[in-house]
């Protein structure tokens, strides 16, 4: 039996592909690019800041870097890379299915998505983007950049992420294979579908208020404009009301790989596999009534902060239900120290303290303080970015035998895990302080007092990117070159191990017979 | 312990009222945070050494004798537990931080209210008696401030650091906070909520004057009206004013001071955001066009109206106009003091000029009898190597004074 990798030949093969599993690798490439260019976006930021006045860059160009860093980063990788690229490949082998629920569905998303950056790109390239990623009006409705364009762009991408999410709820609902009910349910499976409902749920919110600010900047409408009756700080609300839900779609599956990944090598199920579902869920929808947590100063009323601030503390009770499952897991098991395993101590330390600094931001009177300064910053960058990121190399490395039929080198996985993990802490615990000392974030110029904790930050940085660097270098060397993988290398009870590796195109060679849940560790496999 | 801290966790220093009671907040709740991290990084690193493969059950990869674990009942009530004192750990924190956040949004019925207008990238302060200041925001310690705010165009955010207070000033709303300063001293304003392209040159100054030298910074104003009548607003020499025989360069040096250009350019030649003034005018400067052009009253007067137009070549685009802003004799006071300083020579970097080679070092150094208001804003003075703050910085040596 051929694998999905050598079925057909030629690169018309691959683009007008319908297997999910060549879809996911082209998302791979493509998410990985978007990858690159936000990393680089996020050098030249941290190096022009080495200094309190200027470097190299004008403060207008600084503008752009940092909302092209902020575009590129959530709307092309974050948001989209672990469902379109994990969920994709994983979900229907994890279900037993030969593929999703609608596979030209898939492919469109997938050219949805390409165009959406392209529009995105090209708008940056003519133009560029000055609004920061969060396109607050009256600012963004009147800049001179390419606002149109670009949240049109933006827009688009959504588009995309509606249609694989409409794909994924569906799928999970119809091509279970025979016997598989919802409590045999991969664990990574729940976290793609809760993620998916917000998906389908939140996105249409956000395309509604980014196509508002694109036609209030091309016709000057007036609809954010408080000159013509309208209102400016309608958009925040209209803006977070997916924005917020949207830190959900990038964590979410981040949190599903953390399952699979602890499940796995400490060769044991999770300590509660209830626990972990249900609060993927509960996550799921409390994070659709804490929008308001991101406007305590914006002059909401008294009653609205405290209303939201509490309903924000039961996002962290889920998380912490999760936490301590994990951790739990690993109780009586039999730990393997593997790469996947190094981002998954990364990712519970950045996300137990990015989580507990959500928690102080909640908080808030604190939240006055640490609003729209570094603390902010470095709060979401542990949290969602370090999560996502550590989790989405974790994924990579943990499912890199299934997907190519190779390893990677051991020993460069590991120093790139330590650099990326110790890079990550070491960028953004200055940034803590910085926020803390009163620095805003989206300063060009600052007070010369801040300098070194610039310096520390932009140290960290490279260490971070060197670290990156080091995983694409190997990744790709081991794609074509590297030795060839076991069918289930990690001893994995999961179901996506029992598929020949790499699969073949549809995924098994005989129908999936489910006898055991994807945990039974305490039977042969 | 707060001393301790607050160095560590690099807090500006308590300048305010509620600046303490939420620092306090701050160490509670950001020591739990390490703590739990520490904690919870502990157990994972324990449980990987104590259950790691081959020590315990079957081997690295062999089947695991035990069943699947089932939740007993007494582990419910020992999870339900500890659940439930985290969330009311929370909550405790909410409970507090709301009741805090209350305090600092309510002003008190007593506050003496100041009206900030933001604009790009500027901040405009108009006060009870009808004066104004740009950048500089003065304030009497130990009473309640309210400040009533409103933007021109976009979403700016009024931030002072030191007194740990930030309230976005919206275009189409007014929003209020309030402070009260506990001792005089200087504090930073930023803008926090990102504003266009100089968006990080938007900062300020928060001067908190004693009782006394408020009242006489009040009396003081005077000088300035006089250099600057607006229409139907006509001259007053009062008997208050302190120096009615001010030269129209000293005029023009505190209407700079006052309207905040000397935070941008310098007077002594020490390169800053904007041209330095010293040894301006007259002198051929570079266009960011390519032209030369000679900075006279002319170019001058237009720079300030519209900065845009004739970019000085190598520095940002960043000044607002002051269209409207100033009154034409201002302006030319203005004009009248970048002319006095001619001869300070335009890279000297901050080195004091000897009083005989130049006619105007007389106005560099303050002058007898200048109102001793203008000093405070005056950036002059404290870049000049001599130059020694009016105010002592706060009391906890910080990061917060300038060098």
């Amino acid at each position: 039996m051929t694998s999905y990798l050598d079925d057909n030949r030629g690169i018309m093969s691959w683009l007008a592909t319908r297997d999910h599993k060549r879809i996911a690798i082209m998302f791979l490439i493509a998410t990985a690019g978007a990858l690159l260019l936000g990393g680089v976006f996020a050098l030249v930021l941290r190096i022009e800041l080495l200094v309190p006045g200027k470097l190299f860059l004008s403060a207008m160009d600084y503008n752009r870097m940092f909302t092209h860093h902020g575009v590129v980063m959530v709307f092309l990788f974050m948001v989209p890379v672990i469902p379109t690229v994990f969920g994709n490949f994983f979900l229907p082998i994890m279900l037993g299915a030969p593929d999703l629920a609608f596979p030209r569905l898939n492919l469109a998303s997938f050219y949805v998505y390409v165009t959406g950056a392209i529009i995105v790109i090209a708008a940056m390239w003519f133009g560029g983007l000055d609004t920061g990623w969060t396109f607050y009006a009256p600012y963004s409705t009147t800049s001179p950049t390419a606002v149109a364009t670009g949240t049109f762009g933006v827009f688009v991408v959504g588009v995309s992420s509606i249609l694989t999410g409409v794909n994924f709820i569906a799928t999970v609902h119809t091509m279970r294979a025979r016997d598989m009910g919802w409590t045999k349910l991969p664990l990574f499976v729940w976290s793609i579908y809760a993620t998916a409902i917000i998906q389908v749920i939140a996105t249409p919110v956000l395309g509604l208020s980014l196509l508002l600010v694109a036609v209030d900047h091309a016709w000057a409408l007036g609809i954010f404009d408080p000159a013509m009756g309208g209102d400016p700080v309608l958009f925040q609300h209209l803006f977070w009301f997916y924005s917020h839900p949207a830190v959900y779609i990038m964590i979410l599956p981040a949190m599903g790989v953390v399952s699979e990944v602890v499940c796995t090598f400490s060769h044991n199920p999770p300590a509660s596999y209830r626990a972990i579902a249900i609060s993927s869920l509960g996550i799921a929808f409390v994070g659709f009534l804490t929008w308001g947590h991101h406007m305590f100063v914006a002059g909401m009323s008294t009653f609205d902060v405290g209303a939201f601030g509490f309903l924000s503390m039961f996002t962290a009770i889920f998380s912490a239900i999760k936490v301590f499952t994990w951790t739990s897991t690993l109780r009586h098991g039999a730990v393997r120290v593997t790469t996947p395993m190094l981002y998954f101590f990364g990712f519970m330390f950045l996300f137990v303290f990015g989580g507990m600094t959500g928690v102080a931001l909640a908080t808030s009177s604190l939240d006055i303080h640490w609003h729209d300064t570094y603390f902010v910053v470095a709060h979401f960058h542990f949290i969602m970015v370090g999560g996502t990121l550590t989790m989405y190399l974790a994924a990579l490395h943990y499912w890199f035998p299934k997907m190519f039929g190779r390893m990677y080198p051991r020993r460069w996985s590991i120093v790139a895990a330590t650099a990326v993990v110790l890079g990550f802490i070491f960028t953004f615990t200055p940034q803590f302080l910085l926020g803390n000392a009163g620095m805003p974030r989206r300063y060009w110029s600052y007070p010369p007092e801040y300098q070194w904790l610039h310096i520390l930050s932009t140290a960290g940085a490279s260490i971070l990117a060197m670290g990156l660097a080091l995983n694409l270098a190997y990744l790709v060397w081991a794609v074509f070159r590297g030795p060839r993988a076991e069918r289930n290398p990690w001893g994995s009870r999961s179901y996506e191990w029992l598929a020949p590796t790499p699969p073949p195109p549809h995924n098994f060679d005989e129908p999936l017979v489910i006898r055991r849940g994807p945990y039974d560790y305490h039977l042969p496999e | 312990m707060n001393g301790w801290l607050h160095r560590i966790l690099m807090l500006p220093p308590q300048a305010s009222s509620l600046a303490r009671h939420l620092d306090y907040l701050h160490y509670a709740v950001i020591l739990t945070t390490m703590a739990g991290a520490a904690g919870v990084g502990t157990l994972v690193l324990y449980y990987t050494v104590r259950y790691r493969a081959g020590t315990g059950r079957g081997g690295e990869r062999g089947p695991d004798p035990r069943p699947l674990r089932t939740t007993g009942g007494k582990s419910v009530f020992v999870e339900l537990g500890a659940f439930g004192g985290l969330f009311a750990l929370f909550v405790v924190f909410w409970i507090i931080g709301f009741t805090q956040y209350v305090r600092v949004a309510e002003p008190p019925p007593d506050a003496l209210t100041i009206y900030v207008v933001a604009k790009q990238w500027m901040w405009e302060f108009a006060y009870p008696d009808g004066s104004g200041s740009n950048g500089t925001l003065y304030v009497p310690a130990g009473r309640p401030i309210q400040l009533v705010m409103t933007s021109r165009d976009v979403i700016h955010s009024f931030y002072v650091p030191a007194f740990r207070n930030k309230r976005d000033v919206i275009p189409g709303r007014s929003t209020t906070l309030w402070f009260e300063a506990d001792q005089p001293g200087r504090h930073r304003i930023e803008c926090a909520e990102y504003c266009g392209t100089g968006h990080s040159t938007m900062r300020g100054e928060v001067i908190v004057l004693s009782a006394e030298d408020y009242a006489r910074r009040l009396a003081d104003r005077q000088p300035v009206r006089i250099a600057g009548p607006a229409p139907g607003n006509p001259p007053v020499v009062g008997e208050e004013s302190p120096s009615p025989l001010l030269s129209l360069a000293a005029v023009g040096r505190s209407v700079a001071a006052d309207a905040g250009c000397l935070r941008c350019h310098t007077v002594d030649g020490t390169p800053h955001i904007g041209p330095t003034w010293a040894g301006l005018y007259s002198a051929t400067i570079p266009l960011q066009s390519g032209a030369r052009v000679v900075a006279d009253v002319e170019y001058l007067t237009k720079s300030m109206m519209d900065p845009a137009a004739d970019l000085h070549l190598g520095f940002p685009n960043v000044m607002p106009s002051y269209q409207g802003l100033l009154t034409a004799p201002q302006i030319g006071a203005i004009v009248e003091y970048i002319r006095s300083l001619r001869d300070v020579s335009r890279h000297a970097g901050g080195q004091p000029l000897p009083a005989a080679v130049s006619p105007a070092a007389p106005i560099v150094t303050p002058l007898p009898g200048d109102p001793p208001s203008a000093r405070p804003a005056d950036d002059l003075l404290r870049r000049a190597p001599t130059g020694v703050p009016l105010y002592p910085p706060p009391s906890e040596p910080s990061s917060e004074s300038s060098p």
